[in-house]
Parts: C-alpha cells; sequence; structure tokens
C-alpha cells in the first residue's frame, strides 16, 4: 500500500553505515547521494502494519540521525 | 478498468524518489545521485542547450540533450532561480511529445468528408482567400482566432497585430480565458495592473503557506518540493484548504475542507477575526488602500450574449467591518464546513506580525462562478495585515500554461486587450496603432466576444471562421456538445494548427501541421513575471511550420506586406524587439533579447539593466514614485482596494435530482487535454485513462468499488467512467472528482457554462450531478 520517500541524513562519518543497514532492510530502497552526506530511502509495503515495521527498523539505526518524510503514496498494492 | 498494475506502482515509486531528490537538491544545490540521474540519458557526445519546460507556468529551467538533430534527453537547469536544476515527472520526459508515432507533418484539407494532404503553400494559399470571402459576406468580426497560452509571445503578437491592428476585429481570445481569467481581473480591480507583486524566492521567505483550492503536489510539484524543502529546513507550516483531499493534503501539516463555493465566506470569515482582533496593520491600510463595493447577485453568465458591467462605489472602513459581521466564524462554520477554530487557526496566521505568510492558488478561486471576488478576497486578507510586496508576504496567483503570463496577459490576446492597455482607451489605441503601422481607425474600441461567447457566436453564425492555434476546445470547452455541434454547422469554416491528431482537429476544415516547442524559436513568460528565450534546437517533422510564421503567411496573403516585414531567418528576434516598444516603461519594461539569450530568463519590469523581484515596493521596484514605502501605482491615486465581497451560492448546486457536487481538474501525469502526455509512453501507461473519484462513504452506500462503472448524469448529458475509491485523491461526501485529460472520456460534455460575470471564465468545479453504477 504506501509507497514513502525519505531524506536520510547519517551521523558523522557513518554514511556508509547507514548505507548498508538501510540496504539490509526489505522494502527499502536506497539511493546516496555521490556528493553530500545524504540518502534517499524509498519503502515500498503492502500494508499499513509492514509499514509501522519497517518505520521502526528505520528508527532504530544507529548511524541514523534525521529521517525526514518527502512524500507518501497511499497507493493499493495491486494498482 | 484499470490497467498498467505494475507500470503504475513503479512508476509512482520514480516519482516518490524523484521527490526526494528534488527537495535534497534544494537543500544542497548541486548535489549529485549519479547512477538515477545518469540512468535513461543517452551515452554520447550531447550537445546541452537551455529552454524553458513545454508545460504548465512554473516556467522551470531545462536543458535538452541534442544528438544526431534529435532531442533525445532533458534535465533540470542548475543555473534556473525557478527550479534549481529540479524537474518533475513531466519535465523530464518532455522531449518524448515531440516524437509521437501519429505527429502530424503535412497540411490537410476536408474534401467530400475526407482529409487530403496538401502543400503547406496551397493551404496557406486556402486559408487567406477563405478569410477573405467571410469578410467580404459576413464582415471583419466574422473572422476570429483561438490560441492559448501556449502560444509563444510571437506567435501571440502577431496574431493580435492581424486581427486587431490589420483586419480591425477584437475577435482574439486564448484558452488562458478558461484559466487565468479571474486572476487578471482580480490584479486589476484590486491592484489596476496584472499580474503577481512577489515571485518564487517568496517561498524561501515565507513562515506559513496557505493554498486556497490548490494541488500543488500534482499540478506545481517543483514549487511544492521547494515548499517541503523549506519545512526541513525551517520547520515552514503548510495549510491545504481545499474541497477535496489530495497529495497536497496528505503532505501538508493540516488539510482543511470547506465545501464548493465556501471559500468566499472562509475568506471573509478570515478578515473578520483580523479586524475584530485588531490586527489590521493600520498605519499600511490608511496610507495604502481604499475600500470599494461592486454589484451582487449578478447572474452566471448562461445565457447568451449575457452583459455584466460593475458599479464600484467606494465604502468607510466602518461599512466594510459591518458588512463582515454576517461572517463570524461561527456563521461561516454552518455555510462552509469549515470549523471556526480553523477560521481562527488560519486567521491567527495571517494575523500574526511575526509571521511572513505565503497565499497560493490556481484553479480553485480561478475557475468559480465568482472568481474575481474570490481573488480579490484573498488580497483583502494580505492588505488588512500587510503582508504583500514584501520577501515572504506574497498572494501568488500560479498559472497552468508556460505562457498564459508572457503572451495572452503581456502581449494581451484577448478581446480587450492590446499588447499596452485595452482597446476601450483611445490613447491605448494610438499607442499600439503607431507600432503596429496601422491607422488608428483600425483598431475598434469595443471587445467583441470573450471565449464562451465566442464559441456560442460560432454556433449562432456570427462568427463564419476561427483559426484555433495550439488548443484543444474540443476536450476544454464547458458544456462540450452546444460548442462541437455549433463548429460542425454549415456555413463554419475551422483551421486547425496542432502537432497532433485531437478531437479539436476532428472539426477542421484545414489542419495546418505545427513545430513544437524547441523546433521552433520563441520565448515564454512564467507566473512569476520572467521571460525565457529558447533557441530552435530541432526541425520540426514534414512540413510542419511554427504558428507565428504561419500566421505572417497567411498576413502577406492577406495584403498586409508593410506589417509583416519580418525575414525568415530573423523574424523572432524582429518580432520581439517590436513588441518591446509596446512596454517601454519602468512598470512593464522587457529585457532585451540579448539579455534573455545569456540568462535563465529575466523578470520584468527590467529597468536599468536589473530585473525586479518585488513590485510596488519602493526598495526593490524603480516605478514606485511616490515617496512612501509602498506605491500601488496600478491605480491613479496609488492605492490598492480592499474589496467588500460576499458568498453568493455556485449557478447548480445539488438538489434531489442531482445529489451530488462534480469538480474536474488535472492529474500529475497529464498535462492538460492530454494531447501531448498520453503520447509519453510511460506517462500514459501510468495514467491511461480517466476516472471518476468517489468518497467511500458513498461509494459503500452505493455499493461501487473501484473499477465499477458509474454513469454521471446531469443536465447537459451524461457519461460512464470506473470508478476510484480510497486511491489517488478522495473527495469529500456527496462530491465527485473526474480529470479531463481523456479525449475518450469527454467529461466536459456533461459540465456547465456559468462563468464569473467579471472575469468570463468558466466555472469547472461545480455543477450538480447524479450518479448510479452501472
Amino acid at each position: 500500500m504506501p509507497i514513502k520517500s525519505y531524506l536520510a541524513h547519517p551521523h558523522e562519518g557513518q554514511k556508509e553505515a547507514l548505507i548498508k543497514d538501510l540496504s539490509a532492510i526489505e522494502h527499502c530502497e536506497v539511493i546516496p547521494a555521490e556528493n553530500k552526506e545524504i540518502l534517499i530511502v524509498v519503502t515500498d509495503t503492502s500494508n499499513k502494519l509492514e509499514e509501522d515495521i519497517i518505520k521502526e527498523k528505520l528508527e532504530s539505526i544507529k548511524s541514523l540521525k534525521l529521517l525526514a518524510m518527502v512524500s507518501g503514496f497511499n497507493t493499493p498494492i495491486n494498482n | 478498468m484499470y490497467t498498467s498494475v505494475t507500470g503504475r506502482r513503479s512508476f509512482i515509486k520514480k516519482m516518490a524518489m524523484l521527490s526526494a531528490m528534488t527537495a535534497a537538491a534544494t537543500m544542497f544545490p548541486g548535489i549529485i545521485f549519479a547512477k538515477e540521474q545518469e540512468e535513461g540519458i543517452p551515452k554520447g557526445n550531447l550537445d546541452w542547450k537551455k529552454a524553458p519546460c513545454r508545460f504548465c507556468g512554473v516556467g522551470c529551467g531545462v536543458l535538452v540533450g541534442v544528438e544526431n538533430g534529435k532531442a533525445v534527453a532533458v534535465k533540470g537547469d542548475p543555473k534556473s532561480p525557478v527550479n534549481k536544476g529540479l524537474c518533475c515527472v513531466k519535465g523530464y520526459h518532455s522531449v518524448m511529445a515531440m516524437y509521437g508515432k501519429d505527429r502530424l507533418t503535412k497540411p490537410l484539407v476536408k474534401k467530400n468528408g475526407r482529409y487530403v494532404e496538401t502543400s503547406m503553400k496551397e493551404a496557406l494559399d486556402l486559408i487567406a482567400s477563405k478569410m477573405k470571402e467571410t469578410i467580404k459576406d459576413h464582415g471583419k468580426d466574422a473572422v476570429s482566432i483561438y490560441g492559448s497560452g501556449q502560444w509563444t509571445i510571437p506567435d501571440g503578437y502577431v496574431a493580435s497585430k492581424l486581427f486587431k491592428g490589420c483586419i480591425g476585429t477584437n475577435n482574439v481570445e486564448a484558452n488562458a480565458r478558461l484559466c487565468m481569467a479571474s486572476a487578471v481581473t482580480g490584479f486589476l480591480t484590486s491592484f489596476g495592473i496584472d499580474e503577481p507583486m512577489g515571485c518564487y524566492e517568496d517561498i524561501d521567505h515565507a513562515d506559513v503557506f496557505i493554498l486556497w483550492g490548490n494541488n500543488m503536489a500534482e499540478m506545481h510539484p517543483v514549487l511544492f518540493s521547494r515548499m517541503l524543502d523549506q519545512r526541513l529546513k525551517r520547520g515552514v507550516k503548510i495549510i491545504d484548504l481545499a474541497t477535496r483531499t489530495t497529495r497536497t493534503s496528505m503532505a501538508a501539516d493540516r488539510s482543511i475542507l470547506f465545501l464548493p463555493q465556501t471559500d468566499l465566506a472562509v475568506a471573509n470569515a478570515i478578515c473578520y477575526e483580523i479586524i475584530k482582533n485588531k490586527w489590521v496593520n493600520k498605519s499600511f491600510v490608511e496610507k495604502h488602500c481604499n475600500f470599494s463595493k461592486g454589484l451582487t447577485n449578478m447572474g452566471y453568465g448562461l445565457e447568451d450574449k449575457y452583459k455584466f458591467k460593475d458599479k464600484p462605489e467606494k465604502i468607510s472602513f466602518k461599512e466594510y467591518e459591518n458588512f463582515l459581521e454576517d461572517y463570524t466564524p461561527e456563521k461561516v462554520e454552518k455555510i462552509s464546513g469549515v470549523s471556526a477554530k480553523d477560521i481562527k487557526y488560519m486567521a491567527s496566521f495571517y494575523g500574526d506580525p511575526n509571521k511572513k505568510v505565503m497565499s497560493l492558488w490556481c484553479m480553485g478561486p480561478n475557475q468559480h462562478s465568482r472568481g474575481t471576488w474570490m481573488n480579490n478576497l484573498i488580497y483583502n486578507i494580505h492588505l488588512l495585515t500587510g503582508k504583500i510586496s514584501t520577501p515572504g508576504n506574497s498572494p501568488f496567483s500560479l498559472t497552468g500554461q508556460p505562457s498564459a503570463c508572457g503572451t495572452v496577459r503581456e502581449v494581451g490576446t484577448l478581446t480587450h486587450k492590446l499588447p499596452h492597455g485595452v482597446v476601450m482607451n483611445k490613447k491605448h489605441r494610438e499607442f499600439a496603432a503607431k507600432i503596429w503601422d496601422v491607422p488608428v481607425e483600425n483598431i475598434s474600441p469595443k471587445p467583441t466576444y470573450h471565449t464562451v461567447e465566442m464559441f456560442r457566436a460560432l454556433d449562432r453564425g456570427d462568427i463564419r471562421f476561427m483559426w484555433i492555434q495550439v488548443t484543444n476546445p474540443m476536450v476544454t470547452m464547458p458544456k462540450l456538445k452546444r460548442y462541437r455541434d455549433g463548429a460542425e454547422k454549415e456555413g463554419r469554416f475551422i483551421v486547425v494548427s496542432d502537432i497532433y491528431p485531437t478531437p479539436t482537429t476532428d472539426i477542421a476544415d484545414v489542419i495546418l501541421p505545427s513545430a513544437m516547442w524547441v523546433e521552433r524559436e520563441g520565448m515564454y513568460g512564467n507566473s512569476e513575471r520572467r521571460t525565457q528565450y529558447f533557441e530552435q534546437m530541432v526541425n520540426p517533422p514534414g512540413e510542419a511550420m511554427s504558428d507565428t510564421w504561419q500566421l505572417v503567411e497567411v498576413a502577406k496573403r492577406l495584403g498586409y506586406e508593410k506589417q509583416f516585414y519580418y525575414k525568415e531567418e530573423t523574424h523572432i528576434e524582429e518580432i520581439y524587439t517590436e513588441y518591446r516598444k509596446h512596454h517601454d516603461n519602468k512598470k512593464h519594461n522587457m529585457a532585451p533579447l540579448e539579455v534573455l539569450k545569456e540568462n535563465p530568463g529575466m523578470q520584468w519590469p527590467y529597468v536599468e539593466g536589473k530585473p525586479t523581484q518585488w513590485r510596488f515596493n519602493s526598495k526593490y521596484d524603480p516605478a514606485c514614485s511616490n515617496g512612501e514605502e509602498f506605491h500601488f501605482y496600478g491605480k491613479p491615486d496609488g492605492k490598492a482596494i480592499i474589496w467588500q465581497r460576499p458568498y453568493e451560492p455556485a449557478a447548480e448546486e445539488p438538489d434531489e435530482q442531482y445529489p451530488y457536487w462534480l469538480n474536474t481538474g488535472r492529474v500529475v501525469e497529464h498535462w492538460h487535454t492530454g494531447s501531448m502526455t498520453r503520447r509519453i509512453p510511460v506517462l500514459h501507461k501510468a495514467m491511461p485513462h480517466s476516472y471518476v473519484e468517489l468518497n467511500p462513504n458513498d461509494a459503500k452506500r452505493l455499493q461501487i468499488k473501484t473499477g465499477d462503472n458509474v454513469r454521471l448524469t446531469t443536465r447537459r448529458g451524461n457519461i460512464v467512467l470506473p470508478a476510484s475509491v480510497n486511491q489517488r485523491g478522495v473527495p469529500a461526501p456527496m462530491q465527485v472528482f473526474v480529470p479531463f485529460f481523456d479525449e475518450n472520456m469527454l467529461i466536459n460534455e456533461i459540465t456547465l457554462d456559468s462563468f464569473c460575470p467579471i472575469s468570463k471564465e468558466p466555472d469547472y468545479k461545480k455543477c450538480a450531478v447524479q450518479i448510479e453504477k452501472v
């Protein structure tokens, strides 16, 4: 259901660790900036429960300093 | 009914990613997401050239990658202050719109009911001879031209010069009448001069954004991203005041819903609160504002030859204050459905002297049977609080077409307008006649037909010849059947210049293939008074020709060689240089062509080598001359007007037989009637056809689910559409929404042709409809 995109800011010097941590999460796509300390995260989940779980996982990442949502499209999975 | 299941989802994912990239790029100019940005861009030595985007009125700067004579890629221009290197999904795919399989490449003439290919020379000869014949048989007011906000500045300029200056008819209109006319009359009645006083940089200064019926997330995504970026950086607030829950509502800090048409009451209630709480900026109002009222109960223009002329009357502040007693938040809550608490919440931001507020609107207040009033009311709020013409304090009317401002409003391709001033003013006529090198008697002092009335005149037979360029009225006219039947009547001759077959080319006697965007040279003017130049980058296909040169060729055939002296190689420069003479003053001076060529556009008034970002503010605007901080020089006494404008109902409201409101509009994937974006495979696949959005509770009660066929019936007819429940947008209970991009599901067959009596802009947002599952 929900497709959301975020800007993820790592703690200083922990960009690589954050990329690694985020890449390990299912339904989560990571696009790191080449020249800045910031990453784009796009989550694509089937329902609210999955969305809540993924949000919890994201927020528990130690290398993550700040996660800011940019857009959220609540789109049915089969559409 | 829904198709492209996975395609659409991956498209939405891509858009989510693009939104994030956009936000990131505004925070970190020059940021690179190499893999994503380079994906899809062909390898090799592309020649990147700058242009304004072809689509909406934001006017993003883009770089077009050209390889072997073909435009193959697009990226945002990092030097453009409009979009700072960003692009929306339509912009990224814009060059693909030039290469659809069914591109028109040869002129077509209808013979015995069939279209036959002909040469451009023969087609132009035929058009000129038909125009001569029509003028001889029926008079000069029997010929007309209908253009658009996609006309480049030179297109609109030569159209106006030919019809108004040479032929001598004011039968010149453009589709911006359908989207921007209320904004124009709003500016003229409140300030005496058109176009926004502020600019996009206001976004970087404002603390609060109040969006009035404006789904910016879908319609102006790059500007919306700039706002989201400011929220990340500075914690600004975004409030979405609308009739329907959209992506904008979902991203906003607060979504407030009002019942259709009652924004008039809500705006007045905000003014009531401002006065009641003593938030009025007294010294600003005393120095810079007058109060006026106009006529009320004006009607809705539903009858042919409807006429209205307002009678403004000055009133005192006290009278205005008394008028607002009918609009206490508690009273307005009952009319509008907006809680008194929410009205006070919005008013508190406007009233807080420490908060800079930007109001943004587009089609909601403009396509409104009281559109001029709605524009006036938003200005009232900003004028009462003095929050205007300073960085971040900005009532900002957005536009939907790339040159609605630059061409229709500035060149003046509306029946009453001239490039400088109006046809009714003798001095303005004399000024235009001198530049155009025509006898002043040629320019008629009487406006003829606004758009709806022009198509009514075509139906009645008062107009016999119509040339339609770069617009698709057989999709966009309200109460469409009447106007299509009218255009198809015997004795009418219709010329359509376009790049693809459309429902409008279907009614043509002659179809001219046009050159599109960077296949020719030109300029557009965007919503923030920025004029942008683009060069010809690729050749148009076949015999396709720019709309400008089509008009020049016909003008010469009509005997106006002296006025249309331009050389083919240099005509755009010659036309622009001539056009600039009309605006040679501190209030509107346009930048020279060489400046436009070197820069990512330039804002007017361009005075002594500098653009003007904030008009009417003496710190920024060299046209201010009253020695005060502000000077609203559009009005003879230098003061803006705060208007007393009441709430009045819409022309047609739901009743027992037609119990729902019908609202129409746009979607992010398609640009307006979809004639270009539906030929871009990724966009078409993402949104292949229209639909009707229903409120989930209504859908449940009617046992309708997504994909079910639903019949919509109004007093004009009926149409069947697939249902959309809880998908992209969610209408309020007892309301439905239908986008108009789909020529196979023409929602305007059933809309109403009521319009604002002052602006003559139709209200596409409100009529009564019955719905049933089929």
